[in-house]
């Protein structure tokens, strides 16, 4: 089986040489942020200024890629202009497209730049045809990004009821909660990726050698503790270990990244348009060896999803940038849940 | 303060059917004077179907109670979305929107009644205005949202909108597709055995050095603290015209009492505060009013 429609490879790009290099190694789309809490990956040094976002507009567009805009976070009414101004400097720079969360800020970008083509954001939260038939409606995006709750079966039901297209997360950081609808770093931090762009975020973090081991805290909140042997990971807040009726381990999810590599021709009969690699915030070396795997995988399935496997130097590729150095099919395997 | 009304919001934890049921039986003569009814949280949870809770209805209804139906905020499956299509189609109660999916139905069965649930992430003035354009006619803030932010939105609304806040209870912060009850007694969502069923509070996560953190509630995750605006009401009903409690395991309607006496100006809200202590299932927090992380307990000065 030969495929009818191009799926897109949406990589990451938290900055000028990270999205050369995705550029280089084969994305068709790469997604970046302005330097600020417009978009939820507003970490200390990264993401783009105008200059150099006018920069990779320009290296993308040379090479026939786009360049898509992360605007979502929730603007709030005393910031509201930060936010519509990021929407007016993207149809200025010339962005393929903005992915936004916020409707109001949606109906803005509808009515102020009706060429601006609009994407609905994962942290908008849209988990059926009727939510992405909402926002398609009323505001006239062209693409959702699914949050990575459904499972394969409900991916391609939502392909079948919307004349939207439809990008899901492939490969990457794994959240467990539906994005866009979980405030436990607020509730731990007083930062959350709806307001303030950032999770479990650096500055509230410390690691500490104790008797016990090394424990790793978020704002004072013991997340983990670790022994000799064991190596310590970041402490997001929800892979860490906690007690639950006497019994400690991982209650919410172990560190592991989320890969569908193998279910690749699958997602491609069901009709995904775009896969998209998460990690902003990894270095450009990350960037390009997903990218290139990814690449090589998405070529191979389009020019025959039915004669597609996966190689094994693939997997330890993925599996060497993976958190935990493992991965999981999230909920896209039943069992997951 | 005297116009504030009190609303019982849904039950947020899966209780067997007869303590549902006694539950409410006593709700009708409590001082709530709006009932949310209906499972919001996990759709495998059927104690009580919609005939039942259209039954519970109408004897609240009965007893002077505005009633209305909430709605699951993670929506999944067709047969979610089934559930959701019979929730818009009956005209008797309102119904509370918790997913985009359930404002589409609602806009499109051209209801102008509804309210429009606090998973909605309503943070701007223009959002709001556009889910009242819609039909909403009452809207709860996100829990995170802070007191000076939710002042923020109401100025900048041309007209103003029946605004209703949580008031009391473990907040819940997060939905997933897993179900972390399941997941403690190591079994699969879908095979889960109901484990959640008669946990009247959820299990409470702690942290390796003991202190209690969070809340499992099947697929929802909630605080271990419970969020107790009591002694910030002065300021909440500035922007409030609705306080919402959510349903414990016990002691909900001395809770509402307490709220009532506030008020109605009989007890002052300190003193509601202090007497509440003898109703939180974990020590207080309200961080998330005063534009802190949520945990925080912040005092007046």
């Amino acid at each position: 089986m030969t495929l009818s429609q191009r799926i897109e490879l949406v990589c990451p790009a938290g900055s000028l040489p990270a999205l050369k290099t995705a550029v280089d190694n084969g994305a068709d789309c790469v997604y970046v942020g302005f330097k600020d809490a417009t978009n939820a990956r507003n970490f200390t040094g990264l993401n783009f200024d105008p200059a150099s976002m006018r920069e990779g507009v320009r290296y993308a567009h040379d090479r026939r890629r786009k360049v898509l805009l992360a605007l979502n976070t929730y603007p709030q009414a005393n910031n509201w202009k930060d936010w519509t101004a990021a929407v007016d400097r993207a149809a200025e720079l010339g962005i393929d497209a903005v992915i936004l969360a916020d409707p109001g800020l949606m109906a803005y970008a509808a009515k102020t730049h009706p060429d601006l083509r609009l994407h609905l954001s994962v942290q908008g939260s849209a988990t059926s045809y009727e939510a992405v038939n909402f926002y398609h409606e009323r505001f006239g995006i062209q693409r959702a990004v699914l949050p990575r709750v459904l499972s394969l079966a409900q991916v391609e039901h939502v392909i079948a009821n919307t004349p939207v297209e439809i990008e899901v997360f492939g490969f990457g950081g794994l959240c467990v909660m539906v994005e866009g609808r979980c405030a436990l770093s607020a509730y731990a931090t007083g930062e959350s990726p709806n307001c303030n762009g950032a999770c479990s975020p650096g500055k509230h973090v410390r690691w500490e050698q104790t008797p016990k081991g090394m424990e790793t805290r978020l704002n004072g909140i013991l997340i983990d503790r670790f022994g000799d042997g064991e190596r310590a990971g970041y402490p997001t807040l929800c892979k860490g270990r906690f007690d639950v009726d006497g019994e400690t381990y991982y209650a919410i999810e172990e560190p592991t990244s989320l890969n569908t590599l193998e279910m690749l021709p699958e997602l491609a009969r069901a009709g995904v348009r775009a896969i998209k690699i998460e990690g902003r915030q990894r270095s450009p070396a990350y960037v390009a060896q997903v990218t290139r795997v990814w690449r090589a995988a998405l070529d191979r399935v389009m020019s025959g999803a039915d004669r597609f496997t996966v190689q094994p130097a693939w997997m330890a590729e993925l599996d060497k940038v993976s958190e935990g150095r493992s991965h999981t099919l999230g909920a896209y395997y039943r069992p997951w849940k | 303060m005297n116009s504030t009304r009190l609303a019982l919001g849904p039950l947020l934890y899966y209780w067997p059917r007869q303590a549902t049921l006694d539950f409410y039986a006593e709700v009708a003569d409590s001082p709530a004077d709006i009932v949310y009814l209906g499972e919001t949280v996990c759709s495998r949870r059927h104690e009580l179907r919609l005939d039942d809770w259209l039954d519970v209805a109408a004897a609240l209804d009965a007893a002077g109670k505005e009633v209305v139906l909430s709605t699951q905020s993670l929506i999944e499956s067709e047969s979610d979305l089934k559930a959701l299509r019979r929730v818009v189609a009956q005209d008797r109660f309102r119904v509370e929107a918790n997913d985009m999916s359930a404002v589409r139905l609602l806009a499109e069965a051209r209801r102008t009644d509804w309210i429009a649930g606090p998973t909605l992430n309503v943070f701007n003035p223009v959002t709001l205005e556009m889910l009242r354009e819609s039909g909403a006619c009452r809207w709860i803030a996100p829990h995170e949202m802070s007191g000076a932010a939710l002042a923020d939105v109401l100025a900048g609304l041309g007209e103003p909108l029946e605004t209703e806040v949580l008031a009391w209870g473990r907040l819940p912060l997060a939905h997933s597709a897993r179900c972390f009850t399941a997941r403690h007694f190591n079994l699969q969502k879908d095979t889960c055995e109901f484990r959640c069923l008669g946990l009247a509070d959820g299990i409470t996560l702690r942290t390796r050095d003991g202190e209690p953190f969070l809340t499992l509630n099947g697929v929802q995750t909630q605080s271990a603290r419970v969020h107790n605006l009591l002694a910030d009401l002065p300021r909440v009903t500035r922007s409030a015209q609705v306080l919402r409690v959510s349903p414990q395991g016990a002691n909900t309607l001395q809770v509402l009492e307490l709220f009532r006496r506030v008020v109605a100006g009989t007890d002052s809200a300190a003193a509601a505060f202090e007497a509440s202590a003898d109703c939180m299932v974990d020590s207080p927090c309200n961080g998330f009013w005063h534009g802190r992380p949520g945990l925080e307990h912040c005092s007046l000065q």
